[in-house]
This record gives C-alpha cells, sequence and structure tokens, in this order.
C-alpha cells in the first residue's frame, strides 16, 4: 500500500533503496529530518558533522573509497560546503555521490532564500528537482546512476514544501550495492594543478553527454495537448502549474534541470505557440532558455522572490485577485521568543545592562537575544561570524578610537561549527573581544540535535565530549570563565570579571536547553503574590511569554513557568516567590 | 469519488498538537482511498510560534499548498489564531474554533493587546463553530485532549461517513491514552453537531 511520506522521510527511504552506505549531514530547517530518518535503515552509517563542509568531505571520501554516499544539508549549508563540492566536480567519483541542498524559498527559517540551482551551474554538477514525494524517491535512486555513470557528484535540490509536505508513497526494492574494490588513482584524485588542467577538459565532454541524457531523462516530461498554451516548470512548480492551468494546456515538466534539455525544449517550443516558464525564485530555467533564443514569458509576470502558491499564480496569469474575506480585527503577531526557562534568557538580561557593550551574535535560539524586550544582539550575519565579525568590530572600534566592550556570541553547536576558527583569530591576532559560548548543551534551533560537545551520536551511542574549556585553553585564552546564566548576579559578576581581565578571556554560559528529552530538568513553579507587586512591570523586560499582567499586576501562567527564577531575581518587591 | 479537491487548514500555537490531529486526519482520509497532500511548517524549535498545516484531499491532488481565499475548512486551536487562517478561506467556508486564549508575547511584554472581537468578528462573516476545546478536555482530565476534542468536531463537519476514525485514532496515539482521547472525540463531535444544528433551518 501507499503511505503518505514528507519528501524528507521519502529521500531518505529513497537514499536506503539505492544501497547508500554513508550519510553525513549538519542540521538546518528544512533538510534535518532527512538523515534523522536515515539511520533507521540498517546498513547505513549516518552521522552528525561538525559543519556542512566536513560533511560534504566525509562522504566523498567514502565516494572515492567505493561506496555510495550522500552529504545533506540546508540550502545556506552549501556556502560552507562549496569549496569540497566545486573540486569533487572536478575530480569525479567511484561509488555514487549525491550532495543534497533544502532551500527555503520564503525563509521560513533562514536568513535568505539563495535559490542553490545556481550552484548547479556554478559547479557544473548535475541537478535533479523533485516535485513531490514519491518524485524524492525515485529520483534519489536515479541520482545514483547519474553519479555513477557520468563520474561526478550530483546535486539534489529540494525546497521546504517539498522537504515537508506529505504526499503518497510507494516503495521500490533496495539495491545491493557492492562496494567498489578500492584502487589508489592519484591522477584522478589528487587535484594538483596539472590534474584539474586534464580534469577541466573532461569535464566539458561529461557535460556534453549529461545534455544528451537530459533529453532523454525519465523526470523530463514533455505533454502536448492544446497547441496555443504551454507551460514549462521544475520541483514544486510542477505541481503548482497542474493545478492551475487547463488540463488541456501542454506541460514541460523538469525534474533533471542542469545540464537543461536543450533539444526537449526547442521540441517543446516548435509545437507550442505561447510558453510561461513557472519556477519560484530566480529566473533560472527561463534565462537559459532564454539564451536558446526561444520566447518566453517567465518573471515577467510572475514573481521572482517567496514562494509560489496557487493563488498567487492565478493572480499573475489571469490578473485576477483571490478574493478574501476582511475581518476587522486587530491582529497582534506571534514572533518566536525564547521559551520559558530558556538558558539564554539570563546572558541577554544580564549583558544588556552594559551599555558600553556592543554584541556580535549568531546564529540559533540565541539570535532571539536581539529581539525586544532583550533586544541585546547588535549583529548576526552567518553561522560562526559571531567571533570574527567581533574581531572586525573590535578592530574598527581602536582604529577609530571608539570605546566599546565587544562580546562575540555563538552557541555551543555553532562554536564547533565554525566559532573555532574565529576564536582562534581572536586570540592570534590580538582582539580586543571577549569570546562567549552560550552552551545549551545541544543544538537547539533545528529541534535539539546532538553535537560534539553532547556526548551522544546521531545514532545514540555515546561518544567523547569535546570539551569547549578546553579548546579555548588550548588555544590559548588563559582565563575562561563557565558560569551558570540563571543566576543572574554570578552572571554579572562573570561578565564584569571577563571586562576587566588583562589576559585572553573567554566565557562558557552553560545550562541545558529545557526541551531536551533525555535530561532531568529541576522544573518548579514560580507565582506572583498580587499583594506585594507594585506593578511597576520590571519583571516583563525579562522576555518570558509565561509572565504578563492581569488585571493591572503581574501573573504567572502556571501552564508555561518552569519555575526559572529569571523573573524572581528581577523583582524588586519580592513578589515573586517559588512553589515546588 | 467527486472530483472536486477539498481544502482545510489546520491553525494553532506550537505546542497545541496539531501535528496529531492532522496525523489521525490524513491516515482515516488514505485509508478511504483519497489522494492526499499536507504541508507543514515547522522550523523554529521553540514554544510559541503560530503553526500552521494544510491538507487537501480528493481524487487526485497536485498542489499541497492553500493560497489566500481557497480553503473551505479552518480548524483553529485559538480564538486569534481563527481570525490569522481567515485569510485563506473561502467566502462560504466553514470554521471549527477553540473559544480559548493563548497570550502572545508582544501582549505579555506590555506592547500589544489582545483583540477582544476575534469570535465575533468571524461570526460575522463566516459559519462558525465554537466551544472551549480546552475546558472539555480538562473536564475529562487531561488537558492535553484539547485537540482530539477539535478532530471530533472535525470529523463532524467533513460528513465523510466512510472515515475509519477509530483505527485511525489508535494507529496515532499511543496505547495508553487511547480510551480518553476516543472519548475526547466523541464529545467533539457531539458539541459540533449540537452547533451545527443551531445553523439548521
Ligand atoms: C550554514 C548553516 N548551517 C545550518 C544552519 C541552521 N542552523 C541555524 S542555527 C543552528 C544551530 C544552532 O545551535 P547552537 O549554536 O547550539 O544554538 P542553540 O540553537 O542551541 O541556541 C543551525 C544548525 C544555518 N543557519 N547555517
Ligand atoms: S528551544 Fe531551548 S534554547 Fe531554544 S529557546 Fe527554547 S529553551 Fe531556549
Ligand atoms: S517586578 Fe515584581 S513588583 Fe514589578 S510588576 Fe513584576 S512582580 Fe510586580
Ligand atoms: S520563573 Fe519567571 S522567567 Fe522563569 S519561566 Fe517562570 S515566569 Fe518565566
Amino acid at each position: 500500500m501507499k503511505q503518505l511520506m514528507s519528501g524528507n522521510e521519502a529521500v531518505a527511504r529513497g537514499l536506503y533503496e539505492a544501497g547508500v552506505k554513508i550519510a553525513s549531514a549538519y542540521p538546518g530547517t528544512p533538510s534535518t529530518e532527512i538523515i534523522e530518518n536515515l539511520r533507521q535503515y540498517q546498513g547505513v552509517y549516518s552521522e552528525w558533522a561538525p559543519n556542512e563542509k566536513v560533511a560534504t568531505e566525509v562522504a566523498y571520501g567514502a565516494s572515492i573509497a567505493g561506496v555510495r554516499s550522500v552529504s545533506i544539508m540546508k540550502h545556506v549549508g552549501i556556502n560552507v560546503a562549496a569549496d569540497p563540492m566545486f573540486n569533487a566536480v572536478y575530480d569525479g567519483v567511484e561509488g555514487g555521490f549525491v550532495i543534497i541542498s533544502a532551500d527555503d524559498p520564503s525563509m521560513h527559517s533562514s536568513q535568505n532564500e539563495q535559490d542553490n540551482r545556481h550552484y548547479a551551474r556554478a559547479a557544473k554538477m548535475p541537478m535533479f528537482e523533485p516535485s513531490d514525494s514519491q518524485e524524492c524517491l525515485d529520483m534519489i535512486r536515479e541520482a545514483y546512476q547519474v553519479s555513477e555513470r557520468f563520474d561526478t557528484p550530483v546535486l539534489f535540490r529540494m525546497t521546504t514544501r517539498v522537504c515537508h509536505s506529505k504526499s503518497l508513497v510507494e516503495f521500490g526494492q533496495p539495491l545491493q550495492v557492492e562496494s567498489i574494490p578500492y584502487k589508489k588513482n592519484p591522477a584522478k584524485y589528487i587535484s594538483s594543478p596539472a590534474n584539474a588542467m586534464v580534469h577541466r577538459q573532461l569535464l566539458e565532454e561529461r557535460l556534453q553527454a549529461m545534455a544528451e541524457y537530459s533529453d532523454k531523462a525519465e523526470f523530463n516530461r514533455m505533454e502536448i495537448n492544446d497547441r496555443k498554451f504551454g507551460v514549462i516548470a521544475s520541483g514544486i512548480s510542477v505541481q503548482i502549474a497542474r493545478e492551475v492551468f487547463p488540463a488541456d494546456y501542454s506541460f514541460l515538466s523538469l525534474g533533471f534541470t542542469y545540464p537543461l534539455p536543450e533539444k526537449l525544449i526547442r521540441s517543446f517550443a516548435e509545437q507550442v505557440e505561447e510558453i510561461y516558464v513557472l519556477e519560484e525564485l530566480d529566473p533560472f530555467l527561463e534565462e537559459q532558455i532564454k539564451a536558446l533564443g526561444i520566447k518566453v514569458t517567465g518573471k515577467d509576470i510572475f514573481p521572482n522572490m517567496f514562494e509560489l502558491n496557487p493563488a498567487i499564480v492565478r493572480e499573475s496569469y489571469w490578473g485576477e485577485k483571490q478574493e478574501s474575506v476582511d475581518l476587522d480585527v486587530d491582529m497582534v503577531a506571534r514572533p518566536p521568543s525564547l521559551c520559558p526557562g530558556c538558558p539564554h534568557r539570563g546572558f541577554f538580561y544580564t549583558i544588556r545592562k552594559k551599555k558600553n557593550a556592543v554584541i556580535a551574535g549568531d546564529i540559533g535560539c540565541y539570535t532571539l537575544g536581539g529581539s525586544p524586550p532583550l533586544a541585546a544582539i547588535d549583529s548576526v550575519i552567518c553561522m560562526g561570524a559571531g567571533f570574527s565579525a567581533a574581531m572586525g568590530m573590535a578592530k574598527a572600534f581602536e582604529v577609530s578610537g571608539v570605546d566599546k566592550v565587544v562580546f562575540g556570541v555563538v552557541g555551543d553547536s555553532t562554536f564547533f561549527h565554525s566559532g573555532i576558527t574565529g576564536a582562534i583569530e581572536i586570540l592570534y591576532n590580538k582582539g580586543r573581544v571577549i569570546p562567549v559560548v552560550l552552551d545549551n548543551s545541544t543544538t537547539s534551533m533545528t529541534g535539539q540535535q546532538d553535537n560534539p560537545g553532547t556526548g551522544l551520536t546521531l545514532s545514540g551511542e555515546i561518544a567523547e565530549k569535546v570539551s569547549i574549556e578546553a579548546l579555548f585553553k588550548a588555544i590559548g585564552f588563559a582565563k575562561v570563565i563557565t558560569v551558570d546564566p540563571q543566576d543572574l548576579t554570578a552572571m554579572e559578576a562573570a561578565i564584569d570579571e571577563a571586562i576587566a581581565a588583562e589576559q585572553a578571556c573567554a566565557m562558557i554560559v552553560k545550562r541545558p536547553c529545557v526541551l531536551i528529552k533525555n535530561i532531568e530538568h529541576d522544573f518548579k513553579l514560580c507565582v506572583v503574590d498580587r499583594d506585594l507587586c507594585t506593578s511597576c512591570r520590571r519583571c516583563l523586560r525579562v522576555g518570558c511569554s509565561a509572565i504578563y499582567y492581569v488585571d493591572g499586576k503581574a501573573y504567572i501562567d502556571p501552564a508555561l513557568c518552569t519555575g526559572c527564577t529569571v523573573c524572581m531575581q528581577v523583582c524588586n518587591f519580592d513578589a515573586i516567590s517559588v512553589v515546588d | 469519488m467527486s472530483e472536486t479537491v477539498k481544502s482545510i487548514v489546520l491553525i494553532g500555537v506550537g505546542g497545541q498538537g496539531t501535528i496529531l490531529v492532522s496525523k489521525v486526519l490524513t491516515t482515516a482520509l488514505v485509508t478511504a482511498g483519497f489522494d492526499v497532500k499536507m504541508s507543514e511548517i515547522h522550523g523554529m524549535a521553540q514554544r510559541g510560534g503560530s503553526v500552521s498545516t494544510q491538507i487537501r484531499y480528493g481524487k487526485k491532488v497536485y498542489s499541497p499548498l492553500i493560497g489566500v481565499g481557497e480553503a473551505d475548512i479552518l480548524l483553529a486551536f485559538e480564538r486569534m489564531e481563527a481570525v490569522r487562517g481567515a485569510a485563506l478561506l473561502k467566502k462560504d467556508a466553514l470554521i471549527i474554533v477553540n473559544d480559548y486564549t493563548i497570550i502572545p508575547p508582544p501582549v505579555a511584554s506590555g506592547t500589544a493587546v489582545y483583540p477582544d472581537n476575534c469570535i465575533d468578528a468571524l461570526r460575522e462573516k463566516f459559519k462558525l463553530i465554537a466551544f472551549n476545546a480546552a475546558q472539555v478536555a480538562e473536564e475529562l482530565g487531561n488537558p492535553r485532549v484539547m485537540n482530539v476534542v477539535l478532530l471530533g468536531a472535525m470529523a463532524e463537519v467533513l460528513q465523510l461517513d466512510k472515515l475509519d476514525w477509530e483505527t485511525a485514532l489508535k494507529v496515532n496515539v499511543p496505547e495508553r491514552f487511547i480510551e480518553i482521547n476516543q472519548e475526547a472525540f466523541k464529545r467533539g463531535r457531539e458539541l459540533a453537531r449540537s452547533e451545527e444544528e443551531a445553523y439548521a433551518p
């Protein structure tokens, strides 16, 4: 029987069916569940890598050693993994090798919506774009055929709605794939300039051969109906096109989109008068099709940003706005905010009091320390930038003679991902920066995955805990202060001590995330004594959604409060107390 | 089976159990032989954000996504979320709403005021079934089954007789909670039925 599966679940199943043996990933929405599902399958080694570059190098190494492998990440992860990815294309593969990129149009949980299809073209590697869960399974199997047949890594480009939408899937038979016997092959796998010269030419031949494959590829489907109107689409837009346009239009639905099926497109153009190109984000197909000298309409009418949906496409195409009912209600947003009891709260509440502090933040739950009422962060760029951007700021303040204390703030997973190099930079180049790791013992933002500091692997095995403190010391930080952010007095003392320190000083702010499942939490409950509450509103400044005003006084929602006592510590009137 | 595809939107606040409801609902629809697509956005780990799931079923479904003004039914787990979700609804759509409030962070920190006219505004424009599922769940002895009370109401208004809700519940709920969930489901159904009768001519 067919099963309702998300694209991520279907890809995991497909990887297993394709005989993949080594899988390495770094978490990132919307890709995270792929490897979390893959780990259930026998005979596949799955791991969390410290970052996407490492994941891609691990998977590529496995390919060189003769087994099918995959590395999995969100779209911005490809930026981190781009170096090994581009070079692996030159050298080619032994065992099939696929890199999965999960893009996030509309930035549901990302800092941008970059269209990673451009990477396929820039790196000169083949690309698949599935449109639903069945295609996720079928195409990932085919991706391994393509990888081995054409001796190349393959980019498998998904998007949020493909990853997280569920549709019906029929399983295939798992393949028995033998490891390829290992043979040393330096001319192929040592990317020296001399070898690269040879590879560069082979790459051109390969692209030619893949273009021919593309014209006949099973996943590039032409359906000629009406000869007046036709639609070319790829990825999720294939489904939206079928939904929106009349069934008697002609369709060219593309699942293998680099290299483009040039002959197929020309043939479609010869048979259909008026062609529309429907694709999410950039005019990736459109510009290439226009370069073939074919007249099409695309981004002139369809939006070039954010996710598409049927209503948007209808409006763009027929010009009529889909009506919806207007309600006269003054809505309030529900912006994400740190959970009640979140360990990050105590740090941001305290550092905010230091008016002279500039805080280069980073990406994780703690980015929310930048939202009101905490509003303690000055910048967030990308993973790892917390330390290194802080360094640049500090140097700039130095040359401009500005008196500021600069903190670089990253989470534990971010520290392992790319914070360590920033810490080295700070020490090596004598930065007047205090690097701070907010160690909540997990990778929280993406749903509490383990990381090198947690002592557990993806498969739940006990691992060596990599010590952040030992790393700081090994780098050369003379002073490493570890503090519990829930004790606001200690937190403030630690910050003051770090600011006053003469030698290089780093700080580890340590307390587990309240959503971690496999540990004991000492949750309690705080309550407000209405008689003692003076309505001063100070407790609201900690930004906890469990405490709010009811009838002019503070009130703590017992269903939400974890009894972390942060609000209690800021109340000057002893109006809040803990009950066990 | 009719050709038309029906679109349902579930909306609530993270942690309210919308995911379980969409699982039971889609299990029942798939078992009954419908083509089903479902889309949900889950990304941010923190609790308290607005979460929504879109479910479409029929003979053949293409897009998993519903646009503005396209949905037939809205199941809202919270009052103000119902208003948020209503933007996706067709004119003559039906809303089932949990008459229950969850304070959003800007209201908690005192920078915004929770709107007091959500239910009235919805009732003016849509066919509305409103009751406090949280209270019903509390009466049943477990506040967390609130979501299944709402699911029961949904089952009633969908009017799809061939759906096997009992099995769908069983495969998605841990064994020891089945009984209370069945009870919650039944109560939701009854509530929706009596509310629906109020609309009968
Ligand atoms: C290059 C890159 N990879 C992955 C992500 C997705 N992502 C955002 S935050 C985060 C992890 C944050 O973990 P941590 O630093 O421990 O902070 P926490 O969320 O636990 O507070 C990840 C994986 C990203 N934004 N960029
Ligand atoms: S998930 Fe954990 S780290 Fe993230 S906001 Fe909630 S408590 Fe804080
Ligand atoms: S800080 Fe204390 S006195 Fe002030 S509003 Fe909160 S509970 Fe009341
Ligand atoms: S003790 Fe105060 S700050 Fe902590 S969770 Fe409860 S209400 Fe929020």
